[in-house]
């Protein structure tokens, strides 16, 4: 049950240095206000750089905003100030799982689990990704590297098709064949995410850039180029399945843009290969 | 080739690399007017283009790009180029493999400034 935002609010401007910025950016980001949640969050932390709480709410809402780098750093961030940490524990649990790395999820799951033994959802997580429950007979599995740049990489570059690419967030976009959306994202001219609303379409314009080249008679499509007044994008099929746009400012040179495609197109093609 | 666009037609086909050259109505995706070489489907390129046209202003409209001014679809053996003009024309050009396309674009767009 989400709190309710304007009492919160006006308890949080009457007194901004208490703690109740954790339970307005927690009802904000339940409400998937993340923009404000990211914002109550950050200033809390500012005060409170030293709280294991703000560091766990700062990475549910990094997560939920699909920034899975910097919320693994917050969520190690919180292990080093406070070890047996089960937000922490269950947040890091939850990024190893989606990269791919069922043990090390489990090595952080079941922990969390010790630690809160009354959390009954996170005991089913255990035996989902243990594979029953027979996996509370089975010794702990092995800790995750120490090393946080290895652990980091391992959850970032399975969770994330464009990984250490410039524009990953708001230039390139990645969508099945149904136009859902696999990663990347798109923001507008004013910064706005518009990801969503280009997903819907993008998938049906590179399905009708194949049927015209076909049509044509010009042969396999390449890629399709739309220069706009203010934004180019170029188009293209990472695999027979995939569509990608990658955006670039008006006026670059089209062979620039055309790079950073099929860059997008490189590392998009090497993550559907590891998550598929 | 004797209408109101037939000069603007024939100065973009005279260019290196390019098949043909048409002005197509976006709304119907009908030739309003073409000079082309043998060989080329007309109403075929003309629908395809007002289709792709449509698509990408639907695709930049929501991602919130601006206005498509030159659009680009590169196949294996050549290239559509469009040129939306005014409201309801397209400029559009077939050109063939490995032609470069700088000049070109530079003039489609200066004529679909004057393709009114």
């Amino acid at each position: 049950m989400t709190e309710d935002i304007r009492s919160l609010s006006a308890q949080y401007a009457a007194d901004p240095s208490s703690l109740i910025f954790l339970r307005l950016a927690e009802a904000l980001r339940q409400r998937a206000q993340l923009d404000a949640a990211l914002k109550v969050a950050r200033a809390g932390l500012s005060r409170y750089p030293h709280l294991p709480d703000a560091h766990d709410l700062y990475a549910r809402i990094l997560t939920d905003g699909k920034d899975f780098a910097n919320a693994f750093d917050e969520w190690d961030t919180v292990l080093r100030l406070a070890p047996q940490h089960v937000g922490a524990h269950k947040g890091i649990g939850f990024l190893y799982y989606r990269a791919g790395e069922p043990e090390h999820a489990l090595f952080h799951l079941r922990l969390a689990a010790e630690l809160d033994p009354t959390d009954e959802g996170l005991r089913r997580a255990v035996e989902r990704v243990g594979g029953g429950q027979a996996v509370w007979e089975r010794p702990m599995p092995q800790a995750p590297p120490e090393r946080v740049e290895e652990a980091r990489a391992a959850t970032v570059s399975a969770g994330d098709p464009f990984a250490g690419i410039e524009g990953a967030r708001d230039r390139l976009l990645l969508v099945d064949e149904d136009g859902l959306r696999l990663g990347g994202g798109l923001a507008g001219r004013d910064g706005r995410n518009v990801s969503d609303e280009a997903a819907a379409v993008l998938a049906a314009v590179t399905r009708e850039a194949g049927r015209a080249a076909r049509l044509i008679e010009l042969g396999e499509w390449n890629h399709l180029t739309i220069e706009g007044t203010d934004i180019s994008a170029c188009l293209l099929n990472p695999t027979s399945d995939t569509s990608l746009l990658a955006a670039m400012d008006a006026g670059m040179p089209a062979g620039q843009l055309a790079y950073f495609a099929e860059r997008g197109a490189k590392s998009a093609r090497t993550w559907l290969e590891r998550v598929r | 080739m004797t209408g109101r666009f037939a000069p603007l037609l024939e100065t973009l086909t005279r260019l290196r690399g390019i098949r043909g050259a048409l002005v197509v109505d976006v709304a119907d995706g009908l030739v309003v007017e073409e000079s082309v070489m043998g060989g080329l489907k007309v109403t075929a390129v003309a629908a395809m283009a007002a289709n792709i046209a449509g698509r990408s202003a639907e695709l930049a409209g929501r991602a919130d790009f601006g206005q498509p001014r030159f659009i680009h679809l590169q196949a294996l053996d050549g290239s559509l180029l469009v040129a939306p003009a005014a409201r309801d024309l397209l400029l559009v050009a077939i050109v063939g493999r490995d032609v470069p396309l700088g000049l070109i674009r530079l003039e489609m767009l200066r004529m679909a400034e004057h393709l009114v």
